[in-house]
């Protein structure tokens, strides 16, 4: 099944993953210790999140970091900007539109 | 005059609001939204041409168009009439789907609530657009294009940018 950055943070728990990974890169254990979910779920939510490309692991000694990926992110804006400018374009011509009526 | 058009993004909830004022009575953009001659006029994006080839603005009427390109491309598209409330609301869901108006799966479906507000002499429109999942959202996404037609249209980055 293909991941992606809309399976990344359809989900509550990933999405405050997320959020602490922006912060700062941080062990699994380090994570985990954030929620009240068992360490398995967490380590899954984080499983999904590198799949989708939206974190990263790092392996420091024996350590494994997870890092925040922004350029994923980016995904998302890059569409709507897309669509912003769409919708500008018609607004224009609705506003000439709307001084002649 | 042109004011902003201010885009709000709730992903989470597979959700965005598109809202932008108009410097023209309620009455006036009312109509410019939902009387088909009016909405023909403004609905396509330069050089492209919305054609009709019928319209109901009822409940459970729908309108069906083309998107024409300069190059005589077209995209059939589909959108629902569900709930109106004359002068201040109504809810639609946008398709894409051939020239009969048979609905193409592929597609996902976007819904709209599109409602109006009277400011002083100007009026707020705030369009919410809502899909029926992450995937369908990812989907469109995925594609690069808006209510099906962009990737239609093929060089409209190009068309808006220049």
């Amino acid at each position: 099944m293909r991941r992606d950055i809309f399976q990344a943070i359809a989900d509550p728990t990933r999405r405050a993953i997320l959020g602490l990974l922006a912060l700062q890169a941080m062990t699994p254990n380090a994570i985990a210790e954030h929620f009240d979910s068992t360490r398995q779920a967490v380590s899954k939510h984080i499983q999904i999140l590198v799949e989708c490309e939206v974190v990263k692991q790092q392996q420091t000694g024996r350590e494994i970091y997870y890092h925040f990926n922004p350029n994923k992110m980016k995904e998302i804006d890059l569409w709507l900007d897309r669509f912003r400018k769409l919708w500008e374009g018609r607004f224009d011509q609705l506003d000439n539109l709307l001084e002649n009526l | 005059m042109s004011t902003k058009t201010e885009i709000t993004k709730d992903l989470a909830n597979k959700k965005i609001n598109v809202t932008r004022e108009f410097a023209a009575p309620l009455e006036k953009v009312w109509k410019a939204w939902t009387d088909v001659s009016l909405l023909e006029q403004w609905w396509a994006p330069k050089p492209w041409k919305a054609v009709s080839k019928s319209y109901d603005f009822s409940e459970g009427g729908f309108w069906l168009y083309s998107m024409v390109g300069p190059n005589g491309e077209t995209a059939w598209c589909r959108v629902n009439f569900k709930t109106i409330v004359p002068q201040q609301s109504f809810t639609s869901t946008a398709l894409f789907c051939d020239e009969n108006g048979v609905v193409n799966p592929d597609f996902p479906p976007m819904h709209w609530l599109v409602t109006f507000h009277p400011v002083g002499a100007s009026t707020r429109v705030v369009a919410e657009l809502t899909f029926d999942s992450e995937a369908d959202l990812e989907k469109i996404v995925a594609m690069g294009f808006e209510e099906g037609f962009t990737m239609a249209l093929g060089n409209l980055d190009e068309i808006l940018e220049a």
